[in-house]
């Protein structure tokens, strides 16, 4: 039911054709009116190989709405093929035609012997928002494009985490989960940046299992592989900020994978030697911080939520005031979400809401007793908030204007003291 | 142009003035065939995305003060709010003053698509109503809205009564136009019919329609010469401010794509005089400008006296930049506003334009006339190869590689990027201002051999990627995929 979304932080299914954009050389090809792609792409870092004024659009009108629009669509996919210099085509199917109920499937069977995949995705904007478009995309690629394979390449993992360029640290976060895989002995294999294109998806089929890094996003998915394409997952449901959760990680995909538990002990020794040396040598900023309260919010998807709240207590020992998950949470998911937050040090619970009306979220950070200037990371939307409460704010979820990244992380050792040098960065600002 | 406020539903600029997307041809040819009524426009079989008309429309509604806008569609429709809230936001800070300005989305989803969500959407508007008091509220469609045949206009009548501000149904469905600009006048008829009040008493104001007001300043204090005072129009406007532009002597914009329809229906409807000259870019354009505002409010004597005293300080200056400038060859892609304004300046500046892409043409103006920037060019014998194509970047790039020109200019977000792949010097004309007056002419020649001189980024980054487009393209005509004209 159409519902009041007010300061909305998600886009809708076809925002999916970032997903397909962070494919290297796939190219989205949009079914749809001729403004969804300017108004679903984010102005800052939409660049690339492809950008959004690259991707070919049927630019439906009233005519074709009357019509239908599939005379237009073949020839669009047609001349893309031969315009676009690309590997792998997406057709992505926008909200006209799937009311006016063009058969997108008929048309991009046509394309079958191309020489390129041609695949297409059902992504009209009422079906769901971009967290839901991008599990569209990657069913679509299970379902169209990918066989069983009876060869299985022995350590080869497929990474899965949260969804690209919604993301603001997509790029910095998948790089480091592989770094992180791959220091256990095992080949992680992602689809998406830099020099991860086709060849990766093709490899998809080989690994010995999916590795799905996110609270929600992708379980379908995950489920939909191990059936079509008999491969096992491990579903990991926090991202690992800093180094209580990393270990924990570690240790759980080196058991799933039957990595050596020697190994894999030496392997943290290493990595939290030295991040406590860093930890160490800052202990007195974290103290003596005159300026900050212990108590933090976090409003963003629930991947942020739950691995920065996880990190903000475990690692760093502040602690939870209200936590907000901003995503629209399919509510199958919520109940194990919610028992995340409640699995924290020293038995304390963190009390978390789903919540999509910015205006609730914000009057309930409002009305809470921070004692002392809080720590807010949220959207840019909470700028406004965290100035009028006087707290510390650090925009770290979709939308951004505050932050430029261009391959930085939150993830795993290296990415908590990431996050620790940008939260602090806002704190010696002032002085009490 | 016959305005018909009783209805909130716009035509759109293709079956109003006949506006078109696609054409190749020449300046002359398309300024000829446009006055003899023959110009057809061409559609393509091939296209890329380029913008929703939605965007212009509540782009410019969001940026007037403490109002609210709903935009009643899925999430996707109502994504721009993000940009929205921020640009308020900067905005207002920049101005000094605060915006309560809320842009809500409504989030449809499939059920809503099958069983339509009118009584939602009331609930949300009161509920929208009852948080902030916005002092006017827009409700409009989205693609998917107007495909289901959500009656927003009932909807809005059966809440009159319950919201004691203007409230206003704005039909901006993304399928409704190829041109964008009807977006522009989608909300300038909101404005005009639910916002703007007959005249009480006439004051020495001029409606001034731009985009981001970062002249503000500068035009206040041009103005106070003539004992005028500009109004900006929308970006920080207040409900309270809008109530009163029937008031003001005159009507003028920086771009004629943008003030179009605002111009003339504040004409039309309240005899307000709309300046159509060309625009105040470039020394002739600022000139030609500045006396039309001064024969139309008696004021012709103080704007010659100011014209002189700046020509003093400037004119030398362009004069002896100009030498640098000769030589130079450029191709342009922007808005029909801006094209044919920009490539009259780089004329005066002695760059030859080569190649001019206008997002769309009007062929003729809401007061039937041919656009005054093109009439200008080809009264002054100036003629290039020219098309229409909305930021069709594919037709860009090949004429780009075609003609390989020392600059490209243009004015939308993401398309600079493009030319200096291909080793272009890229000029940002995003600035509705940049070309503003003898000063920011001045500025903007030095921009463009600033440009120039350093090509380091764009020599770094074209040595290291690759285009995108297949070499196939790249031998095709730009016409390839244009339907009519091959013919």
């Amino acid at each position: 039911m159409a519902k009041l979304l007010d300061k909305q932080r998600y886009k809708c299914a076809m925002g999916a054709m970032q997903t397909v954009q962070a494919i290297s050389r796939a190219i989205p090809v949009l079914h749809s009116g001729p403004g969804c792609a300017q108004k679903l792409s984010d102005s800052i870092g939409s660049s690339g190989y492809f950008s959004p004024n690259i991707f070919p659009c049927t630019s439906i009108n009233e005519k074709d709405v009357v019509f239908g629009g599939v005379k237009k669509l073949e020839t669009t996919i047609e001349n893309s093929l031969k315009v676009i210099d690309a590997d792998f085509y997406v057709v992505l199917t926008g909200c006209i035609p799937e009311i006016v109920g063009d058969d997108t499937g008929e048309v991009v069977s046509h394309f079958e012997d191309a020489g390129k995949p041609v695949i297409y995705a059902s992504t009209a904007g009422f079906k769901g928002n971009n967290y839901i478009g991008h599990q569209q995309i990657i069913d679509a690629i299970t379902d169209q494009y990918l066989e069983k394979s009876e060869e299985r390449e022995k350590g080869l993992v497929n990474i899965w985490a949260d969804v690209p360029y919604q993301d603001l640290f997509w790029l910095g976060n998948i790089r480091e989960l592989e770094k992180l895989v791959k220091e256990l002995g095992l080949t992680p294999n992602t689809i998406f940046g830099y020099q991860r294109g086709i060849d990766n998806i093709n490899k998809i089929p080989k690994a010995e299992f999916n590795l799905l890094v996110s609270p929600w996003v992708s379980v379908e998915n995950m489920k939909k592989m191990e059936k079509k394409l008999g491969i096992p997952y491990l579903h990991y449901p926090t991202l690992p900020i800093g180094a209580f959760e990393t270990t924990k990680f570690l240790r759980e995909v080196g058991k799933f994978a039957g990595v050596d538990e020697e190994k894999v002990e030496n392997i943290i020794n290493k990595h939290e030697n030295y991040y406590y040396y860093l930890i160490e040598r800052y202990a007195d900023l974290f103290l003596e911080t005159r300026v900050m309260a212990k108590q933090f919010s976090v409003v963003a998807d629930a991947q942020y939520t739950l691995g920065i709240t996880k990190f903000l207590v475990n690692d760093l020992g502040l602690v939870p005031a209200k936590q907000f998950v901003t995503d629209d949470t399919p509510k199958a998911f919520q109940e194990q979400i919610k028992e995340e937050f409640e699995r924290l040090n020293y038995g304390l619970k963190a009390e978390v809401r789903f919540e999509t009306d910015g205006y609730k979220i914000q009057n309930e950070i409002r009305e809470h007793d921070y004692h002392g200037y809080p720590l807010i990371l949220g959207s840019y939307y909470e700028k406004e908030i965290a100035e009028e409460m006087s707290g510390h704010y650090l925009n770290i979820s979709w939308p951004v204007q505050d932050k430029v990244v261009l391959d930085d992380f939150y993830v795993g050792y290296t990415g908590g003291i990431r996050l620790i040098e940008d939260i602090y960065s806002v704190a010696v600002q002032r002085w009490n | 142009m016959a305005l018909n406020l009783e209805n909130s539903n716009v035509a759109t600029r293709e079956n109003r003035i006949g506006s078109i997307t696609g054409y190749i041809g020449t300046l002359s040819d398309l300024a000829n065939q446009s006055s003899c009524g023959t110009l057809k426009g061409c559609s393509r079989c091939f296209s890329q995305s380029s913008t929703c008309l939605s965007s212009c429309a509540l782009g410019q509604l969001s940026a007037i003060r403490d109002v609210a806008i709903i935009h009643h569609g899925p999430a996707g429709c109502s994504a721009a709010s993000a940009g929205a809230y921020y640009l308020d936001k900067v905005m207002a800070k920049k101005r000094g003053v605060t915006t309560n300005t809320v842009y809500i989305g409504t989030d449809m989803n499939e059920n809503d698509t099958i069983f339509g969500s009118a009584e939602s959407l009331r609930k949300i508007i009161l509920e929208v109503n009852k948080r902030y008091s916005p002092k006017a509220i827009f409700v409009t469609s989205s693609c998917a809205t107007g495909i289901i045949g959500e009656d927003i206009d009932s909807v809005v009548d059966d809440v009159k009564d319950e919201v004691e501000v203007p409230i206003v149904a704005v039909h901006c469905e993304g399928f409704k136009s190829r041109i964008w600009a009807t977006g522009f006048d989608i909300s300038d008829h909101a404005v005009l019919s639910s916002i703007v009040q007959p005249p009480r008493q006439k004051r020495n104001t001029i409606n001034f329609k731009n985009f981001y007001e970062s002249a503000r300043p500068e035009i206040i204090e041009i103005f106070k010469n003539f004992d005028l005072e500009p109004i900006f129009l929308y970006c920080n406007s207040t409900i309270e401010e809008l109530s009163h532009i029937s008031e003001s002597l005159a009507t003028t914009c920086i771009c004629g794509t943008l003030g179009n329809y605002l111009g003339n229906g504040l004409e039309e409807t309240y005899g307000v005089p709309y300046i159509r000259t060309i625009n105040p870019l470039g020394i002739a354009g600022f000139e030609t400008w500045l006396r039309e505002i001064g024969r139309v409010t008696d004021r012709s004597e103080a704007v010659e006296n100011y014209i002189e005293e700046q020509r003093k300080i400037y004119i030398p200056q362009i004069e002896e930049i100009k030498k640098e400038l000769k030589g130079l060859r450029a191709v342009l892609g922007m808005g029909p506003g801006y094209t044919f304004e920009v490539s009259r300046v780089l004329d005066e500046l002695g760059v030859e334009v080569v190649w001019a892409l206008a997002w769309h043409y009007d062929k003729k103006y809401e007061n039937g006339e041919v656009p005054p920037s093109m009439k200008y060019l080809l009264e002054n014998d100036v003629d290039f190869e020219a098309s229409v194509a909305d930021q069709q970047n594919y037709e860009v790039m090949n004429i780009l590689k075609k003609y390989q020109p020392d600059l490209y200019l243009s004015r939308h977000p993401g398309s600079t990027v493009w030319a200096i792949k291909n080793g272009t010097p890229a000029v940002y004309v995003a600035d509705e201002y940049m070309i503003f007056g003898y000063k920011h002419t001045l500025e903007f020649a030095q921009s463009i051999l600033d440009s120039i001189h350093n090509r380091s980024f764009e020599k770094n980054l074209a040595r290291r990627v690759k285009l995108p487009y297949t070499d196939w393209w790249y031998q095709q005509n730009v016409d390839k995929f244009l339907e009519e004209a091959k013919k």
